[in-house]
This record gives C-alpha cells, sequence and structure tokens, in this order.
C-alpha cells in the first residue's frame, strides 16, 4: 500500500501532501522535515530509495526523484515494488506535463486541486487506480469538462479554481 | 460582506503567500484570510464557499489549522453542482480525519452520490470513500460499492475495487460478499479494471483464509492464463512503458500469484513454467524490465520450491548487483538479504559481486552489501572476505569506516581459525582504523593476546612495528603500550620467534621511546596517557638499565592538571625510588585474563564492571585496573600477617583497600577498582578456592569461583606446554595460577644435603590433618632450602588420592617432588612424606612464604583444604 505521495521543492516547501492514513497536520510537517533533510543532504549518483522505517514504522520505503526544483516522494510499504514505484512516478510527472503542457512548479502551486484531481485519478485509497497517462488525462479531461459544463448548477460568480483563476 | 477578502481570488491569495519574505508576513496574510473565510462561514455565504474552501485546502498544506472549514466541505458535497462537489470531496479527504465524528454527517451524502446518474460523481464519492471511510462507514455503504462493481463503466469499477479494498480492511467480516463479484471481474479484459481487481484479490486472500483458499482453486490458472498472454502479447500501446507490455500489470499478477502459491505446492507447480518463461523472457535493459524480474524473483523465492527456478531467481539478482543504476543493486541486495536464508548456497556464488558492492559509490548500497557480506561470511571463506574487506578499509570514505570496522571486527571474533590470525587481523584493524574501534573490541584483543602465551613475543613486536606506522590510531597506541609494558624483555631480546617473523632489533631505550613518545602526544587522552605510565612502571623493572631515564619521564607528569596522572606518577615515582624491593612483585605480567569471564561479562550476562568502555575520566579503564591490582594483591598477599586459611578474596581486598601503603592510589573511583580488584582476586582463586569458602563473597564472584570449566580448561592448556621444572621461564608468565599448576608434574629427585639445621614446624594444622615441616639447607648454596613435607591423618578414615599442592611469590621458586604415596592411614598410623626444594632469590631480604593446597577423598568424597605458611623460620 502507498502511504502518502508528497511534493516539496527545494527549499523545503511543501507542494501537494498527500497521506493515505490520516496524520495531523503538524505531524504531516514534521515528517516532511524531516524527508527533506534527507534529501538534501543525500550525494548526486545514490540509488532514489531511502527506508522510512523511523517515520512510517517498520519495512515502509521511501521513493524520490527530482524533477526540476522538485522532489517528488512517495512512501509505501513492502507490499510495492520499489521500482514500480519509480515507474509510477514517471507516469504521474508525464500525466501532469500532458494536462499543463510543460508543468512547472508554478502550476501545481496555482493549481493544487486539479494536480490532486489528477492524482486521485491515479492513486485512490493507497493503492493504483491507473498506470496508463493516456487513460489518466482522459479522465481529467472529462472531469475539466464536468466543471465547465455543470457550471449552470452553481451560482454564477462562483470561481471554479479550476481554469484561468 | 467584506468585499476585499472575499473578493481576493484563490490565485490573488497564493500570490500574496508568496509574497511574503518572512515567515512573519505570511502569517499575517493567512490570518487575514482565515479571519475573511470564518466571517463567511458564519454569514453562511453560499456564493463563495467553494473558493473558500479551496483556500483553505491550500492553508492546511502551508500548516495553519483549518477546523473551522469542515462543516463547509459537507456542505459543498451536499450542493447539487460538480465543481462544488469535487472541491467538497477534496476537501474531505485533506482536512478531516476518519475518526471525527463530523465524517457521520456525511455517510448520507456519499450514499445519495454513489448512487447519482452522473458517473463523474460517483466517481468521486468513490474516491473519497476509499480514502476515508471509517468502519461504519464502510458497513453501511458496502453494498453499494459492491454494485458498483459491475457498473457500465470501466472507470466506476476500478474505483469501486479498490474502494472495496477500504472496505474490507475496516470490516474484514465483509470480506466474503466481496469474493463473487472479484472472480468475475478477473475475467476482465479492461487493463485498469483487471489491474485492480487483482489488487483487490490479493487484499482479500490476506484478510480471509477462505478466499484464499477460493481463489487459489478457482483462479490460479486462469490468472496465470492472463500473465503468460502479458508476456507474450506482441502488442498494447497504452499501457507500454518502455515497451514492455503493461509492466504494472505483470507486477501485479507475478505478487497475486506469489500469495496464492505460497505454501501450496500445486498452485506453486501450475505457475512454474509461466515464471520461468517471465524470469527468461523480460528485457532487463529498462527499469520496468527490471521491476518485473524482481517481483518475479520474489514470487520465485516465496513459492514452494521449484528446483532450477530458485537459482534462476538469484541469478537474475547476481546480474542486477552488475548493473549500472543504483537503485537496482540496491533492491537486489535487499532481495538478496532475504533469498540467503532460503538458498544460502546459491548468494554464495555472487560473493564475489557483493563484495565489489561493499566498494559502490552510494552509502546505502555499501551498508546493504556490508550487511550482506557479513551475512556470508563462513568458516570457510572467513580469511579472504576479511582480507578483502581489510584491504577497502584503508581507501573507504572517512564516514563508512566505523560501520566497516565494526562488521570486521565482528567476523574476525566470530570466525577466527586461529590465535595468530586473530591478532594479526585485529592488528591490521587498528592500524587503519584503531580511532573507530570500540573499546570493548579492543579490551578482547588484549584478553585474547595474555592468552596465547606462545605469541607474546610475536605481537608485542608486531605492535611495536604497528605503533611507529600508526601512531595516530588511538586504539593501536593503546594496545601497543600495553604490551610493551607487559612483554617489554620479549621485544628487546627477540624471544619466541615465529618462523614467519622478519627479526627486529629493538634497544631498551627504543622500547621506552615509544612510550615516552605516546605519552607526550598531544592527542593521547588520560586513558592512553595512564596506560602508559603503568606501562613505564613495568618497564621500569624489566630495563633496570633504563630506570632512571623512565624515572625522569614518570616525573614529568607530576604537575599534571589531570588528578589521576598527577597521582599515578606521584606514586609510581615512589616505587621507583624508595621501594625497589617491591617493585619487582609488584610490576609481575598479569596473570592471565580468563576469556570465558571476558566474553560473557561483555554479553552482559555479568554485571559490567570496568570492562566496557566509560569515558569518565574518574573511572579508570579495563586495562589499568587491572594491571594495577593483581601486583597489589600479590603485594598484600606477602607482605600481611599470615591470613586465616578460610579468609575469601574480598577480606583481602578489604584489608588492600582499608589502610596498606598503597590503599591510596585507589581512592579515585574507589568502587570501580574495588570491582574489579575482587575479580582479578577471584581469577587467581579460582582453581582453588571451593565454593563454599567464598560464602561472604557477593553473587558475582561465586558465579566466577564456581566456573569450574573455564578454570579446568585454562589448566589443561596451560599444563602441557609447561617445562616441568619450576623455575619459571619468562615466557610462560608467572601468575599464581602457575604456580601451583607447576605442582602437578612429576618432578626429578633433589640429593639430599645436610646443611644449618632449622627446627621443624608445623605448618599446617586443621581437624583432620596436620603437616610438619623439617628443613635443612644444601652446603654452598643459602639461597636453597630442602624441605620434607610429613602429613598425619588425624580422623580415624582413610585418605585417598592425597594430593599435595603449593604455591609461591615470584621471588621463590619452588620444586615439588613425587610423594612417598597417595594414601593416608586413619589415626596417626603412618604418614605420607613428600620433598619440596624451595630458592629464594632475595634470600637474607625475605623470608619464605607458601600457599598450599591439600586435596583427598574421604570415603571417596573430595575433600580440600588450603592455607598460607608464613611460619617459617627467619633466614631460609
Amino acid at each position: 500500500m502507498i502511504r502518502g505521495v508528497i511534493i516539496i521543492n527545494d527549499q523545503g516547501k511543501p507542494r501537494l501532501i498527500k497521506f493515505y492514513d490520516y496524520q495531523p497536520i503538524e505531524k504531516q510537517h514534521d515528517i516532511i522535515r524531516n524527508i527533506y533533510t534527507v534529501l538534501c543532504n543525500r550525494a548526486e549518483n545514490v540509488s532514489n530509495f531511502v527506508q522510512a522505517d523511523s517515520t512510517f514504522g517498520p519495512d515502509t520505503r521511501l521513493v524520490y526523484k527530482t524533477f526540476a526544483t522538485l522532489y517528488f516522494i512517495v512512501i509505501f510499504d513492502e507490499s510495492e515494488n520499489e521500482l514500480a514505484i519509480l515507474d509510477l512516478m514517471q507516469v504521474f510527472v508525464e500525466t501532469l506535463d500532458k494536462c499543463f503542457s510543460n508543468v512547472c512548479e508554478l502550476d501545481i502551486v496555482f493549481n493544487f486541486s486539479k494536480v490532486h484531481t489528477i492524482l486521485n485519478e491515479i492513486i485512490l485509497g493507497g493503492q493504483v487506480v491507473e498506470m496508463s497517462s493516456a487513460e489518466v488525462v482522459k479522465a481529467v479531461d472529462e472531469i475539466s469538462w464536468q466543471e465547465k459544463n455543470k457550471f449552470s448548477h452553481s451560482s454564477s460568480n462562483a470561481t471554479s479554481g479550476w481554469q484561468r483563476r | 460582506m467584506n468585499p476585499f477578502s472575499s473578493g481576493t481570488r484563490l490565485r490573488d491569495m497564493i500570490r500574496a503567500i508568496r509574497a511574503c519574505k518572512t515567515a512573519a508576513e505570511e502569517r499575517a496574510v493567512v490570518r487575514k484570510e482565515c479571519a475573511a473565510i470564518r466571517a463567511a462561514v458564519s454569514d453562511n455565504d453560499n456564493d463563495y464557499r467553494h473558493r473558500n474552501l479551496a483556500k483553505l485546502m491550500f492553508i492546511h498544506m502551508l500548516g495553519y489549522p483549518t477546523h473551522f472549514g469542515q462543516m463547509e466541505c459537507l456542505k459543498l458535497i451536499a450542493a447539487p453542482g460538480f465543481p462544488e462537489k469535487r472541491i467538497g470531496y477534496l476537501g474531505l479527504m485533506l482536512l478531516l480525519d476518519e475518526r471525527q465524528e463530523v465524517l457521520m454527517l456525511v455517510t448520507n451524502s456519499l450514499k445519495q452520490d454513489l448512487n447519482h446518474t452522473n458517473q463523474y460523481i460517483v466517481g468521486l464519492a468513490l474516491c473519497a470513500l476509499g480514502n476515508i471511510s471509517s468502519a461504519e462507514m464502510a458497513r453501511d455503504l458496502a453494498p453499494e460499492v459492491e454494485r458498483l462493481l459491475q457498473f457500465r463503466d470501466p472507470n466506476v469499477r476500478k474505483k469501486a475495487a479498490l474502494c472495496s479494498i477500504r472496505i474490507i480492511k475496516k470490516v474484514p467480516d465483509l470480506a466474503e460478499n466481496f469474493v463473487n463479484p472479484v472472480a468475475s471481474l478477473l475475467k476482465e479484459k479492461h487493463h485498469g479494471v483487471l489491474l485492480t481487481a487483482i489488487q483487490l484479490c490479493a487484499d482479500l486472500c490476506i484478510v480471509s483464509e477462505e478466499a484464499l483458499e477460493y481463489f487459489r482453486k478457482k483462479c490460479t490458472e486462469g490468472l496465470v492464463k492472463v500473465l503468460k498472454d502479458a508476456v507474450n502479447s506482441p502488442y498494447a500501446p497504452e499501457y507500454d512503458i518502455a515497451g514492455i507490455a503493461d509492466p504494472f500489470l505483470q507486477i501485479r499478477l507475478l505478487r497475486i500469484l506469489r500469495i496464492l502459491g505460497h505454501g501450496d505446492a500445486d498452485a506453486s507447480d501450475l505457475m512454474n513454467d509461466v515464471l520461468a518463461q517471465v524470469a527468461t523472457k523480460t528485457e532487463s535493459n529498462k527499469n520496468a524490465g527490471n521491476a518485473i524480474l524482481y517481483e518475479c524473483v520474489e514470487t520465485i523465492m516465496s513459492i514452494e520450491d521449484s528446483g532450477g527456478l530458485r537459482v534462476l531467481a538469484i541469478n537474475i539478482l547476481g546480474r542486477f548487483l552488475s548493473n549500472r543504476d543504483n537503485n537496482i543493486r540496491y533492491v537486489a541486495l535487499n532481495m538478496l538479504m532475504k533469498a540467503i536464508s532460503i538458498d544460502g548456497q546459491a548468494v554464495q556464488r555472487h560473493r564475489a559481486t557483493i563484495l565489489e558492492c561493499v566498494k559502490d559509490s552510494d552509502a546505502s548500497i555499501r551498508k546493504r552489501a556490508l550487511e550482506l557480506v557479513y551475512l556470508l561470511v563462513n568458516e570457510t571463506n572467513v580469511e579472504p572476505l576479511t582480507k578483502e574487506l581489510i584491504d577497502y578499509l584503508e581507501v573507504s570514505d572517512q564516514d563508512f569506516k566505523g560501520d566497516l570496522t565494526a562488521n570486521i571486527c565482528s567476523i574476525v571474533e566470530r570466525l577466527s581459525p586461529d590465535k595468530l590470525w586473530y591478532i594479526d587481523q585485529m592488528l591490521k584493524v587498528l592500524c587503519e582504523a584503531g580511532n573507530y574501534v570500540k573499546d570493548d573490541v579492543w579490551h578482547a584483543l588484549v584478553v585474547v593476546i595474555t592468552n596465547a602465551s606462545n605469541l607474546h613475543g610475536y605481537t608485542v613486536r608486531s605492535l611495536y612495528r604497528a605503533i611507529q606506522t600508526s601512531v595516530d590510531q588511538e586504539a593501536v597506541v593503546r594496545v601497543g603500550v600495553w604490551c610493551i609494558g607487559e612483554y617489554g624483555d620479549l621485544l628487546v631480546n627477540n624471544i619466541g620467534m615465529l618462523d614467519i617473523e622478519e627479526p627486529l632489533s629493538v634497544t631498551e631505550n627504543d622500547a621506552v621511546d615509544v612510550i615516552e613518545l605516546a605519552i607526550k602526544r598531544h592527542t593521547s587522552d588520560l586513558t592512553t596517557r595512564s596506560m602508559c605510565l603503568i606501562a613505564l612502571l613495568k618497564l621500569s623493572s624489566r630495563f633496570p638499565s633504563c630506570s632512571q631515564r623512565i624515572k625522569e619521564i614518570v616525573n614529568q607528569s607530576k604537575g599534571s592538571l589531570l588528578l589521576e596522572l598527577q597521582q599515578r606518577s606521584i606514586e609510581f615515582n615512589s616505587i621507583i625510588d624508595k621501594h625497589q624491593n617491591i617493585r619487582s612483585a609488584l610490576v609481575e605480567r598479569m596473570p592471565v585474563l580468563d576469556e570465558a569471564t571476558y566474553s560473557r561479562r561483555r554479553d552482559g550476562s555479568l554485571p559490567v564492571n570496568v570492562s566496557t568502555s566509560d569515558k569518565n575520566s574518574l573511572q579508570n579503564p579495563n586495562g589499568v585496573t587491572k594491571t594495577f591490582n593483581a601486583p597489589l594483591l600479590d603485594l598484600l598477599d606477602l607482605s600481611d600477617e599470615p591470613a586465616p586459611p578460610n579468609s575469601s578474596g574480598g577480606d583481602f581486598l578489604q584489608d588492600l583497600l582499608g589502610g596498606d601503603i598503597l590503599s591510596s592510589s585507589s581512592h579515585t573511583g574507589t568502587t570501580q577498582p574495588q570491582k574489579s580488584g575482587t575479580d582479578v582476586l577471584l581469577d587467581l582463586l579460582s582453581t582453588g578456592s571451593p565454593p563454599a569458602q567464598n560464602g561472604s563473597s557477593t553473587a558475582d564472584i561465586l558465579s566466577i569461583s564456581q566456573d569450574n570449566n573455564s578454570s579446568v580448561s585454562a589448566l589443561d592448556s596451560l599444563s602441557s606446554p609447561m617445562p616441568q621444572s619450576v623455575h619459571i621461564a619468562p615466557t610462560t608468565g608467572g601468575s599464581p595460577i602457575m604456580d601451583l599448576l607447576d605442582g602437578f608434574g612429576p618432578n626429578p629427585p633433589v640429593p639430599k644435603d645436610n646443611g644449618p639445621a632449622y627446627p621443624p614446624v608445623v605448618a599446617f594444622e586443621s581437624n583432620s590433618l596436620s603437616l610438619t615441616f623439617n628443613f635443612s639447607k644444601q652446603s654452598g648454596s643459602p639461597q636453597t632450602t630442602n624441605i620434607e613435607a610429613s602429613f598425619t591423618n588425624k580422623s580415624s578414615d582413610v585418605y585417598t588420592d592425597f594430593i599435595f599442592q603449593a604455591a609461591v611469590p615470584k621471588f621463590l621458586q619452588l620444586h615439588l617432588e613425587p610423594a612417598s604415596s597417595n594414601t593416608l592411614p586413619g589415626n596417626g598410623n603412618g604418614s605420607i612424606t613428600q620433598k619440596l626444594r624451595v630458592t629464594n632469590n632475595q634470600h637474607g631480604k625475605k623470608s619464605l612464604v607458601m600457599r598450599i593446597r591439600i586435596s583427598y577423598k574421604l570415603n571417596n568424597k573430595d575433600m580440600l583444604e588450603e592455607g598460607q605458611i608464613s611460619n617459617f623460620p627467619r633466614g631460609l
């Protein structure tokens, strides 16, 4: 099971926090601080895996990958395959890239609810829903369409937070 | 309504927060926003609820409290529109805890949305339920989710399957409801649905034994076929990653097969072929392919033994180890660690590659590899592996040396084939990484060295060389200084040369140089300097010609600010100066330290005294205290009034600590030296004193003295190579134990001669036995006294197996001749006589003194009597 997905930037600022077991917000930030300390002290040419036993209990592991200024971090237990999780992160990033056409940190900052929705189409309750980024993009596009077309249902001056704003 | 804040768009708020230069500014912006949102909440403002919650989620991510927004989530979820519901559900998943009461209120909305006509809204509800469902919600909503497993749209079926996992984890009783729907989902062609169905199936198998049995019987074959198709399928472009057909599906299939095959030979049989196919056909030049291979290896390792497959699997891991990708090497090492318990032989074959990984540039890989090597070492490969590791120690990173050193030491201690090898390897480690060696490791080395009497000379010479080259390694300096102090005479005289050694010419002054250098080096700490002082004191007696120089060196510490050093310096100075007569006895070689006792104490089964490292400067480190106390005891034993035969070691010690001339030296850290002194004393006594006599001592002491095994083995090992003469050669060391042992050997008869007459004395008398000594002197050698001991039995029973043993201090030499008989008749009806010859090296200065021990059998019961004889006539 995947325990959590975190995106932080190279300054340690959280950009996306998603835990699949409830963690109080203070704990979340402790965890992020710990992870950030570990990650920014890691050398370049080392593996992407870190033991996470101390924060998440026995046999939990953490995989991270850096994309430009961001660390993508997935925390998971022994029932997941580390190498496959690396591929999963690749799928996530590819999907973001397709949805935001050339994703950058700012896209994630300003559209965090969309990023959450994309993530929900890939991982649900700590389990992988979909590994094909084409399928995910399709699902996200359909949701976008819902946002626009059901607009009439909501009051006229509400903002969707989804587009343009 | 506050037009300003409610009017702020989400984007503007994020900009404002990002523009903040300090945390305080950011807090101010957030506070203002939160205030506005609270106001909107209390106004029950519908228009901006959606936007406000989005803002709150952002604020939440930054770590600010947002509990006041929880009800807003519920209101948004209850709203009719998709955008509201989407944000509402997002907020629900991020802001709410499954344990909160509020969550109960959402169940109804969820139920409605699960039945919504809009499948996207159904999707939102499933996603939220799958993330935060509580047990109550799971019970309430399970029927809806179960129904959705058959929904027409595959996207909903996928989500329903994963949502079911949450449900059965929360309420395992519900598992049986899902078994049949899953069985039909497993027949799906849609990759995404199949993937999620397999995950649900795996979790069902974990929570329910019946489900596992069911799937094992009904679905194993089908799943094997799906995997076979996936491996052989030529094309499925949308799921391809790097040219491999749907790797994630293959991984999930391998995982479910692992669960089904584990512990079941039939199911395992079914999957053998396909596993072999995956293992051989999968391309390993991409991460995705390796992920499949990795999963496949894990499955092969977990299912029932299938002969060749395991070898195939471990060979895959072996290939992984030489992969350029760090991640692949890392997982391979992890997996090998698990595999070692399943098929150690197969893993051994990759030893060389694993050893290479110890030298990897990636620290986490090095660490894993080292752990693995540690598991791989056994009696047969310990020598080459240790050599490799030690060679690598020279070039390894500083921060890796600690781990590496600890592992090497542990391997060497655990598996060394002989002492010479052990000492050699440890010296190498000390030279390379002495500063990383834990105290208990070099303490153990010292214990081993004292026990290897034939290697004393070799060891001290090797250490002398080592110190020259590795003077910056504290541990090598300490062990070296200790050994030079103990065995300095062997060093300069090249005694006990081994064939492998190069001759070494060291003068007495050279040896002292080494220690002087060590004590003066500014990086030496208190422990090292104290050890240096002890070594100097010992050398002052071993090298009389250097005595004056040593005294000067010792004197230099007289003004030391460290109390311990100052005190030692002053005391030792006075010993060298004023107590010439006792110095040699005082600085005798350490008695052999009992290995068993040390290792037990190290393992923690004995109370830890001084043996463990303690940086507290008031406590004397192990080696120092022992060297110090043993001579003290010798001294005390012989200069005191005759002690009662039955007095225990503890009493001697009390005397010592009470008011002896050197007692002041023990007063720093009084308890510590006292304890260790007791130990040493008991080490000495352990061969001698029967347990009963130690009644007054502590439990700790009893446990040592009752340890007959260790003392007996010590006797065995020591008595065989010993020369039969009582003359104590320097190489054999000279503890009282050894003197005792000498008594066992048969001795050549000594011609009787007439000398000056001395009155006979009753040397020993107990209720059952009396011993009389008759003395005679050999003409021409006033130092030598011939003693005829005669034993009389005062009881009415016959004593059989009668053995008399005696021990003398260093300045005396003792020959025991065979006794006239080993049976002593009762009622004084005859006696046993035995001749002794004592040579007093300090004739005229000291009188004779002797400890005796008499053992015999009375009605087949072992009896033992002991005593000390100090009433020898003067002038012997």
